[in-house]
């Protein structure tokens, strides 16, 4: 039985007095530590390259491989999960996050094969951050064609 | 909600009333339970027949595992009770998975006619109570009742990879892993440990919840409207049982569902087994537990043995399922729900 719109209506009320509120500022907070955390251990990355000779360009792809392959190694152990589970965005927006949700289907999925289960699911989550951020790139790229922008160095 | 009208009447006949059917040769003579390492720390730990060390089981991936623990169950409860397989007449069983393939897969190896059953983790409560009704009609001497569920195989079909991270919302619910093997007979002879009275299969509800997040919410309406409608029609109350027990609605969901029964005039305190599977206070299942296994873990390792020690003289169980897919929450449909209520006697009350 679908209930009716007034049914409807009248449980979503019910609903607003009954569910949850995630706990929002305890949330943030730990979003706010442990994104930050991993964002000074990659400046420690950052600056011991650059003390090494590295020029700023290479020093920041450097941290970069040096940050995905953390966020890797902390999914193939298990652990990486349990972070976001307690920092949420904290663990999920820098390039560790994005490593995890590459890492993890190839894991998941590995029991599938090589062709059909790694190789066609590895991107089911970064698919779409690949796809629109390609999107995205086109487009502004667009705009610099378009308006003779100076292109950034 | 008030508004619902109870089911169409049917013409009452000796067996049933309104949409319950009514038993006299239903009896539960044994079950055998299989809970992961999750529930093994909960607080029913101690009171499952076997605890998995892992989510694996030396299995190669998380369907096998769960195949394997429904098997498990079986040969358990055939040692429990000193049967062979082939004192079954048949098997009954069902679980979460695409195309119920734990089930299906467990049963390839047991021999035995097999029906499998999909309503999520209502599948429980159908399962009994269509055993109940072919022993007590007398097509089935004794059948074998079982469901299964595990959380990694649920997750990767559900939501995300294992070992993906994301955080959940309060209101979220844990699958639980294990399986559970019950056997329904006709004639108990001694050994009966309960009697399956009366079994009311639910209507299928959809308040238009879309959230899977939601489960408790989504599933509310549909386990007050099965338990509105068996308790009306055996015209009993609250006081006529020592326990009312709902599937899965969790700490969401359990408010809720008493607040709509407390409008059809049923003033019920609810307990419920995704919240008594686990400890929400020390483990992190959020509002608690889900799966088809819940209400079947907590039925073999809570209810059935108070039934048998004299603890309850009857008892209500109202397992609770959403019917969505992953296809269709992405489509934006809402989120169907049903629930199924069995009334279960001690054979000292009989």
């Amino acid at each position: 039985m679908q209930a009716d719109d007034k049914q409807q209506a009248h449980y979503r009320q019910l609903l607003r007095r009954h569910v949850p509120r995630p706990p929002v500022a305890r949330n943030t907070l730990l979003a706010f530590l442990v994104g930050g955390s991993i964002c000074a251990v990659s400046q420690i990355f950052m600056n011991t390259y650059l003390r090494h000779g590295l020029s700023p360009e290479k020093a920041g792809a450097l941290t970069a491989v040096t940050v995905v392959f953390i966020g890797a190694a902390l999914t193939a152990l298990g652990l990486y999960d349990e972070i976001v589970r307690v920092a949420g965005m904290g663990g999920s927006l820098p390039i560790s996050g994005f490593s995890n949700s590459v890492v993890a289907p190839a894991m998941e999925f590995r029991r599938e094969g090589w062709v059909l289960g790694v190789g066609a699911r590895i991107f089911t989550i970064a698919g779409p951050v690949v796809t629109f951020g390609l999107l995205a790139s086109i487009l502004i790229g667009a705009g610099y064609l378009v308006f003779h922008l100076p292109l950034p160095r | 909600m008030p508004e619902v009208a109870t089911a169409a009447p049917a013409q009452p006949t000796q067996r049933r009333n309104g949409a319950t059917l009514l038993f006299e040769h239903a009896h539960v003579t044994g079950a055998a339970s299989i809970a992961g390492p999750v529930e093994g720390r909960g607080p029913l730990g101690g009171h499952f027949d076997e605890l998995a060390p892992d989510q694996l089981m030396g299995q190669r991936s998380w369907e096998r595992a769960e195949s394997h623990l429904l098997a498990r169950a079986f040969s358990r409860l055939c040692d429990r009770l000193h049967l062979q397989k082939g004192d079954f007449d048949l098997l009954l069983a069902g679980d979460l998975l695409n195309q119920t393939v734990a089930s299906a897969f467990a049963a390839r190896d047991l021999d035995l006619p097999f029906c499998g059953l999909y309503n999520a983790c209502a599948t429980f409560a159908e399962a009994l109570g269509l055993a109940a009704a072919l022993c007590d009609a007398g097509f089935c001497r004794r059948v074998a009742v079982g469901t299964s569920s595990h959380h990694e195989a649920a997750e990767r079909q559900y939501r995300f990879p294992t070992e993906f991270g994301s955080q959940r919302p309060p209101s979220a619910q844990w699958t639980a892993t294990g399986a559970v093997m019950v056997a329904v007979e006709s004639a108990a002879a001694q050994r009966a440990e309960a009697r399956i009275t009366a079994f009311t299969p639910g209507r299928v509800i959809d308040y238009g919840v879309k959230d899977p997040f939601q489960m408790g919410a989504a599933m509310a309406p549909a386990a007050a409207d099965t338990l509105a409608i068996h308790l009306g029609d055996l015209r009993r109350g609250a006081s006529d049982y020592g326990v009312i027990y709902t599937g899965d609605l969790a700490r969401v969901g359990v408010p809720l569902c008493e607040e709509l029964l407390r409008a059809r005039g049923y003033d019920l305190r609810l307990h419920d087994c995704g919240t008594e599977l686990f400890d929400p206070e020390h483990q992190d299942v959020h509002a608690g537990g889900s799966g088809a296994a819940c209400s079947a873990l907590v039925f073999a390792a809570r209810l059935l043995p108070g039934l048998r020690g004299g603890d309850y003289g009857r008892i209500c169980l109202c397992s609770t399922g959403s019917l969505h897919s992953t296809t269709t929450y992405q489509q934006g449909e809402s989120i169907p729900a049903v629930a199924h209520a069995l009334t279960l006697e001690a054979t000292s009350a009989g």
